[in-house]
């Protein structure tokens, strides 16, 4: 009986195919901003984020690297004043100054972690997604066993680990404390276990759609299919777990700095400018007022702006 | 029709003992994985010979006899063996000539034994037990506050659907949800305890459970909890109360709320009875998996108000290399979170008998 009368259906499509082809469809990206533009506190975010970027860059061209990292004990735990607009910290250095370079290390972290992350999270979600089987079993029960164990306890392991004697680097005629390389990588190779089964659970569904299958009968090669047919379909949710991604990273090396693991002064971070603050509570609030501010500041702008994108990205979520 | 039921029952607590069974065996196995995977990142971790000895071990026999003796010698696996099961089955040698003489002390993790602290040569389980309380008075009140406010909260904004109320709280709970721990304790530090007490204003204590001039008194525990409470709370309150609101809004929207008040029963019954109780259901999920989690403590908040508890224990002994208890949390932590996952889906079939495993 329901295989005799498909009929109607497809007349009552028609009509609408002929509609849409008037007006071309929108791609992806442009389609999403429409959504994006709608999220108030998103657009908030972008805002945040930009003045938070000319803060540190410009700032650099204010101030020297030299001045953000020159000591005077003469005026340590200066109050804010014309001189200081944030005041002093313990050895008498610019806090100004050293938020800038501090914003600059702890972007740079948050990025970087992110895309060691998402490397790693693709490729083995990826696999385990795609092949199944024992490569899925093996691949799984490892990523459990990261998650049984709170990743904050894992980093101050990992900190410890690779604590040590680790020589300074210089990239770019600037030296850097090699503890900002470890934490990068300690940061990353723990935090990739959540969007690893995100994009497992994407390769799950997509792997059974029929262009993989038509890709496949063309002989399109296994790497292919993975990274051209297949991964370029499920970037929206990989788009939005990297960019929340980067806020959890930034308070993840405060969390490690602040605990006393992480990078190395003379390298300025806003979670290692934290470091002992609480020693000075009774009578320097600016210690950390204002490093714990701009964390803040970025932490939340970032997470206003990923929620905007799960709301642009997410097809499942409402229409424009 | 009452025996038919019966062997209903049967059948589904047979299911039931088989699926908890078939889990357990899952887990163990992940357990064993995860003690490899920390044991051996816990070998870097500094010199055990300094931690234990301080200064006073210079003498080179010395150093070497104490790594014999605590088999620091040895290849990692036969570690990890005699950490797994204990050494008492074979001899150590102690003196260096190659011949084990002096029988094993260590018992083993497997029959209960972590090993010796390094740091205060206590037991390292008796140390972990110590502590143990202390952060689950600590992480149970706030996990209660948490829920409880939460539970309000989330309700109350999910009845008023995109009204101001409800914005303002979104807005809030992001701000909460990205709040740095240490940024919301200093700053709660800074205020109710370091400018109350600057204007006269009665102060709250910021270190500690107890004031040593007081005494061990229920109040002082009271006031001292209050600080390290709100900032833990605060912090996941948000991820609980966004969550029971998407649980309410939806199951505001079913048949049955709508049969409820199409046959007129009053509101509030409709919405604490009808919605409230099928909306809390996926609630136990979420804090039966947080609830092992707690065991570990808040890390930076126990350090911030000094409060004697496992996170402030984990912290001071992993900066000195103390592997034993370092090793021994971490476990503690493993198994937990194991079991508790097990118990969250037998408790939630339970609860919700549309939920089968097989």
């Amino acid at each position: 009986m329901t295989v005799a009368t498909p009929s109607p259906n497809v007349q009552s499509i028609k009509p609408i195919i002929l509609d849409e082809l008037e007006a071309p469809p929108l791609p992806l990206s442009k389609m999403a901003w429409l959504k994006f533009r709608r999220h108030k506190m998103a657009l908030v975010g972008v805002g945040i984020l930009i003045v938070i970027i000319l803060y540190c860059t410009l700032g650099g061209v204010i101030f020297s690297e030299k001045y953000a990292n020159y000591n005077d004990t003469g005026i340590a735990l200066q109050p804010p004043s014309q001189v200081h607009p944030f005041g002093t910290d313990v050895i008498g250095r610019d806090i100004l100054a050293r938020t800038v370079y501090g914003g600059q290390i702890s972007l740079l972290i948050g990025l970087t972690a992110v895309m060691l992350e998402t490397t790693l999270g693709i490729l083995i979600g990826a696999a385990s997604g795609y092949f199944g089987g024992l490569v899925d079993n093996l691949l799984m029960r490892f990523t459990e066993a990261i998650l049984i164990i709170p990743q904050i306890f894992l980093l101050l392991v990992m900190a410890k680990f690779f604590a040590g004697n680790i020589p300074n680097i210089t990239i770019l005629g600037r030296e850097f404390s090699g503890s900002v390389v470890v934490i990068i990588a300690i940061i990353g190779l723990t935090s990739w276990p959540y969007l690893a089964r995100i994009v497992r659970a994407e390769f799950l569904t997509l792997k059974e759609s029929e262009f993989v299958l038509a890709a496949r009968a063309t002989g399109t090669s296994t790497p292919d299919i993975i990274f051209r047919h297949i991964l370029p379909n499920s970037i929206a949710p990989i788009v939005v777990s990297a960019t929340l991604g980067v806020a959890n990273a930034i308070t993840l090396e405060a969390y490690i700095s602040f605990l006393g693991l992480g990078v190395r002064p003379p390298t300025a971070t806003w979670g290692n400018m934290l470091e002992g603050a609480y020693s000075y509570i009774e009578n320097a609030y600016w210690l950390w007022l204002f490093p714990g501010l701009l964390i803040l500041l970025i932490v939340l702008s970032i997470n206003f702006v990923g929620d905007g994108l799960r709301d642009a990205l997410d097809p499942r979520s409402r229409a424009v | 029709m009452h025996r038919a039921c019966n062997i209903l029952l049967d059948l589904y607590k047979y299911a039931m003992t088989r699926y908890i069974i078939r889990r357990l065996l899952q887990g163990i196995p992940l357990v064993f994985l995860v003690s490899i995977l920390l044991f051996v990142l816990l070998q870097n971790m500094g010199d055990p010979l300094a931690t234990m000895g301080g200064r006073s071990l210079t003498r080179r026999e010395d150093r070497e006899r104490l790594a014999r003796q605590l088999g620091l010698d040895k290849p990692i696996l036969v570690q990890y063996v005699y950490w797994l099961i204990g050494n008492d089955w074979t001899k150590v040698d102690i003196n260096g000539d190659g011949i084990g003489e002096t029988p094993g002390i260590r018992k083993g993790v497997l029959r209960g034994d972590f090993g010796t602290s390094l740091v205060t040569r206590q037991p390292a389980m008796q140390l972990i037990l110590s502590r143990l309380p202390n952060t689950l008075l600590l992480m149970l009140v706030s996990e209660l506050v948490v829920v409880l406010g939460a539970l309000f909260i989330g309700v109350y904004s999910a009845l008023r659907q995109y009204s101001f109320a409800d914005n303002l709280i979104t807005t809030l709970s992001f701000i909460g949800y990205s709040m740095p721990i240490f940024f919301l304790a200093l700053g709660a530090m800074y205020i109710f305890a370091v400018n109350f007490k600057r204007w006269g204003l009665p102060y709250l204590p910021t270190v500690g459970m107890f004031d040593p001039q007081i005494g061990q008194t229920p109040w002082q525990l009271l006031i001292h909890m209050i600080l390290p409470v709100t900032v833990i709370s605060v912090n996941s309150f948000s991820g609980y109360s966004r969550y029971i609101r998407s649980t309410m809004l939806e199951a505001m929207n079913q048949d049955y709320i709508r049969t409820a008040r199409a046959k007129g029963l009053p509101r509030r019954e409709t919405v604490f009875i009808h919605a409230l109780k099928n909306a809390s259901l996926p609630i136990v999920t979420v804090v039966g998996l947080d609830l092992p989690f707690l065991l570990g403590g808040a890390l930076v908040t126990e350090r911030i108000f000094a409060w004697p508890g496992m996170g402030r224990l984990f912290i001071d002994h992993v900066s000195r290399g103390d592997t034993p208890v370092v090793m021994g949390i971490m476990m503690l932590i493993a198994i937990a979170v194991v079991i508790f996952q097990i118990l969250t889906d037998v408790v939630y079939a339970w609860l919700d008998p549309r939920i089968r495993y097989d």
